[in-house]
């Protein structure tokens, strides 16, 4: 008969204090199977572990009960002990008694009561544990990076500094991100182009980076060390290795008046173009949307004038199949279209623009050289009126959070208005003021009192063209006022929303999306840029809204856990996975179905007892997360998890049973 | 089409112009209206300021008696009437269980479903612009109107309405529908001064003559409205708010009911137009010796 261990947590007093402890340790030592059991104030700590491992050796325990947390939380503590003391480390088995049972109980006597029977039916669970073994599998050292941003090339270059092959695919013809379309970047006021461009030019030279770009992830397969990639390329039409970068080109393509997506609509560019003079690779793509050549086969000019006879119109789309080990999704994101606020113009007023678009009207190589000038005419802006929270912390337009980066982005941009232009005036509309960040507080104070912007608390009730400006009203609520302002141009700091293919990408990867959009990490504080997928990892906006220091702390993040990854010899896998009982399987499939990590495949199964070969469900451990989906679904019975059998199910259930008043 | 009709106060005295454009608009386009027997007051102004739960119930009993007529939907074309109709529904949908205790003991029977429009939204999202088109005897042949929607017609934005807003554009559609040209001027949900127009007719005349001033600026000849109060402040305070502005305005503010009946072919005598303020049929003359020519 297998010996139990019972050791109830009292936590601190978050257990103590609802669930009598000492109770539930002497009720549960009356248990069948239970050889010791016994009470500690913090059994996670080094000394209630190591009164685990002696009452193991003491007592000659086969399998060990932890009635504390979560397993989420301490599952591998305890495992620890296990092994440590000599056993198999998956005969150990949490009873949550605390988020389960004493956070949400107030009744003491009810909640010892509850605490026994779930600590009874551990129990009976780990009284059937059978040990288990880890399996192993190769790992290819080489990482993916989704996504050419700040974020991208910082986790690039520390993984490839660590010496392993890095990857990365970019969408747009050009790294860089939405860093490059910044102007200064705050609390310091650098340019960001200056601190952006070596880093893109490191990651094009570092032997092992190797970008992609106009490209993107079209397929992924496998599990964690061995992903299976397929890499849409798309036709550049313009062949990299031939091109020089010279520019002629672009020079003299006639279509001059196509929306540029790098300057947000505000300036043109041509069909065939670099989106800005910085562009890694400086390599040209023709944008076959807006091409004479590709509409209407006429034109052929950038070929013509091409010196390097580079520029090729039959380039087709390639897909690149490549096998990687770990994934970092670094796609950025978007910032929320404001055509949705009636109130603020609907997206008809032109004078009314976005943080980005004014981001580019500062930048010297932007629509504007550097110049604030209203698009409507090109005047130069005399009065600006900033609003703060445009679909942020907004139930009724856009989003419920806060974006996190807009307090200070609007104050760098105040400051860069009265720097260019001291004589023009600079109002800001705000919630409240988010500055919570090294320099930060000085900085949105020196915007204020150094530079002279206006802060009004208050929100922007409406705006509308009015003559040539743009009527804003407002109130200002620390004043008491309602307040009217015409002012030349109105600068929105719009929401920070996940990029609009991000759902389709977390699908692709089988990552999951928060209700925003934005990816979920694994946990909110512990594992904030692990994914729930193993080897998959996130990092910056893509995650939530970030300024460059947090963006560029997660991608160095993401790489640590690359490079620890890849440091491994082996990869060991949980075993606590699905496992299919051959003679008993029919072969229906539903497991199939029912899986949501497509970790069920079909196989043949030479069956000598029935003479013949027929079709059987078979896991692929490696993709198998041990959720019981198929066990729970599987009409024969042939599906089993391991460490939560049917046997152990039911001998739980009985367990619970032995403590209902009999009828 | 069968419609319960709710006139409300202001109809009955204030707007008679607006009660009697309204019959004879629903007339001509084939609206029946049941008007709801022994109605009484909406909820608004002193009921609301007093007792929000007073309010609910005093929408909810005319909703119960516009049930009674056995129309699906009940119509008020005051702004201010709609509003505190479809609040009332809203808010029974709310709270039933406390709220339906109170219409217990108040005697009214009310298990809700009453779909609540307001005229403007009956004739333009139910009736329909493309029947209005073809019950269309003459057109308004380019008039240039504003759109005034006011704050209570579209308002307010957590209640499912039947316009935008922040940009309400169905006002602006049955003008095009009728053949006029919809200014475009952004004070269209301003405020009129509402309920202050006797009490601080100083605030009335700064407002109103926010909107004239605007409204001539874009061009406008006239305004159109869907609201009594609107109207009468836009009427009733023009030449004084011309008068502290030193300038002439003589825009016209037609309820939207006499110019749908105008076009579609309700007798003129029976649209109240000389009724109003602000003369406003030579106007409409001019436009049919347009139309002529």
């Amino acid at each position: 008969m297998p010996r139990v261990g019972v050791f109830i947590c009292q936590c601190g007093t978050n257990i103590a204090k609802t669930v009598d402890t000492a109770k539930v340790a002497a009720e549960a030592g009356k248990l069948p199977f239970v050889a010791h059991s016994d009470t500690y104030v913090y059994m996670c700590s080094s000394a209630g572990q190591q009164k685990i491992e002696d009452a193991i050796r003491e007592h000659k325990l086969d399998s060990i009960v932890v009635s504390a947390c979560t397993p989420q939380m301490h599952q591998k503590t305890f495992e620890g002990c296990a092994d440590r003391a000599g056993l198999n480390r998956y005969m150990s088995t949490l009873a949550n008694i605390r988020e389960q049972c004493s956070y949400v109980h107030k009744d003491g006597e009810l909640a010892t009561q509850k605490a026994l029977e779930l600590t009874a039916m551990a129990v009976a669970k780990a009284a059937r544990d059978e040990p288990l073994f880890q399996s192993e599998a190769p790992i290819n050292r080489k990482a993916l990076i989704v996504g050419g941003g700040v974020a991208g090339i910082q986790a690039a270059l520390d993984i490839a500094e660590a010496g392993y092959e890095v990857v990365v695919v970019e969408k747009s013809p050009s790294i860089g991100g939405r860093m490059s379309q910044f102007d200064k970047t705050f609390p310091t006021l650098d340019c960001s182009a200056c601190i952006l461009t070596p880093k893109m030019v490191e990651a094009y030279q570092n032997p092992n980076i190797r970008l992609l770009t106009y490209s993107e992830v079209a397929e992924i397969g496998g599990f964690v060390g061995n992903f299976n990639v397929k890499i849409r390329k798309r036709a550049r039409s313009v062949d990299e290795v031939k091109c020089t970068g010279c520019g002629t080109c672009w020079e003299k393509c006639p279509q001059k008046k196509i929306p540029s997506e790098y300057d947000e609509q505000l300036g043109p560019r041509t069909a065939i173009y670099v989106p800005f003079p910085q562009a890694v690779p400086l390599v040209p793509v023709i944008d076959r949307e807006h091409c004479t050549k590709f509409l209407k086969d006429r034109c052929g000019l950038c070929q013509k004038v091409c010196p390097a006879d580079a520029v090729d119109y039959t380039q087709e789309d390639e897909i690149i199949e490549d096998t990687f080990g770990a994934v970092v999704v670094a796609t950025g994101f978007d910032v929320w279209d404001h055509t949705d606020y009636g109130e603020y113009g609907a997206g008809k007023i032109p004078d009314v623009v976005s943080g980005i678009q004014f981001e580019r009207m500062l930048n010297l190589s932007g629509p504007t050289h550097g110049k604030v000038l209203r698009p409507s005419d090109g005047k130069e802006a005399k009065t600006v009126v900033f609003v703060q929270c445009a679909g942020s912390r907004d139930d009724q337009h856009g989003y419920s959070y806060c974006s996190k980066v807009c307090c200070m982005y609007t104050a760098k941009h105040a400051i860069l208005l009265r720097e260019k232009c001291p004589d023009a005036e600079a109002y800001v509309f705000y919630i409240d003021i988010r500055a919570t960040g090294k320099g930060y507080e000085e900085f949105i104070r020196d915007a204020q009192r150094k530079y002279g912007a206006q802060y009004i608390r208050g929100r922007v009730s409406r705006m509308f063209q009015h003559g040539d400006k743009v009527r804003v009203f407002g109130v200002d609520t620390l004043g008491g006022g309602q307040v009217k302002i015409d002012a030349d141009l109105v600068v929105l700091a719009t929401a920070i929303e996940p990029r609009d293919d991000a759902k389709a990408l977390s699908q692709l990867l089988g990552i999951g999306c928060d209700n925003n959009g934005f990816f979920n990490e694994a946990h909110p504080k512990l594992a904030p840029v692990d994914t729930m997928s193993a080897g998959i990892y996130i990092a910056g906006a893509a995650q939530f809204a970030r300024d460059i220091p947090d963006t560029v702390a997660m991608a160095s993040a993401t790489a640590a856990k690359v490079v620890g990854l890849f440091s491994k010899e082996k990869l060991l896998s949980e075993p606590s996975v699905a496992t299919c009982d051959l003679n008993l399987c029919s072969g229906c499939m539903a497991c199939h179905v029912t899986c949501p990590y497509d970790a069920i495949e079909m196989t043949e199964y030479n069956d000598r007892a029935a003479r013949l070969t027929r079709m059987v469900a078979s896991v692929n451990e490696n993709l198998c997360h041990g959720c019981g989906a198929c066990s729970g679904t599987c009409r024969s019975g042939a599906m089993t998890l391991r460490a939560f059998t049917d046997n152990q199910i039911e001998a739980q259930i009985e367990a619970l049973c032995e403590f209902v008043p009999a009828k | 089409m069968r419609v319960a009709y709710y006139p409300g106060c202001s109809l009955e005295g204030t707007a008679i112009e607006y009660d009697a454009s309204s019959k004879a608009m629903c007339e001509a386009l084939g609206i029946e209206l049941v008007e709801v027997p022994d109605w009484s007051c909406c909820g608004a102004s002193s009921a609301h300021f007093v007792n929000h739960d007073l309010a609910v119930a005093l929408g909810a009993r005319n909703l119960a008696l516009a049930q009674g007529t056995g129309a699906e939907q009940v119509t008020a074309p005051c702004a201010a009437c709609y509003a505190r109709l479809k609040f009332a529904e809203h808010k029974l949908g709310e709270e039933p269980e406390r709220l339906g205790r109170m219409l217990e003991r108040g005697g009214v029977d009310y298990p809700g479903g009453m779909k609540v429009a307001s005229l403007l939204e009956t004739v333009v999202c139910d009736y329909g612009l493309d029947a209005v088109k073809e019950r269309m005897t003459r057109s308004l042949n380019g008039l240039k109107v504003a759109c005034y929607y006011g704050c209570l017609l579209v308002r307010p934005t957590g209640m499912p309405g039947f316009d935008d807003p922040e940009n309400p554009r169905s006002l602006d559609n049955l003008m095009v529908a009728l053949g006029a040209e919809p200014v475009e001027w952004p004070y269209r949900i301003e405020c009129c001064g509402g309920g202050l127009a006797l009490g601080r007719a100083d605030i009335v005349r700064k407002l109103v003559g926010d909107l004239l001033d605007e409204a001539v600026a874009a061009g406008a000849e006239c305004f159109v409205v869907a609201c009594p109060l609107c109207q009468g402040n836009l009427d009733w305070r023009q030449t004084e708010a011309a008068a502290e502005r030193a300038r002439q305005y003589n825009l016209p503010v037609y309820y939207f009911t006499q110019l749908v009946g105008w076009c579609c072919g309700a007798p003129p005598h029976k649209l109240g137009i000389e009724l109003l303020m602000t003369p406003a049929t030579s106007l409409l003359e001019r436009q049919l010796a347009g139309s002529q020519v």
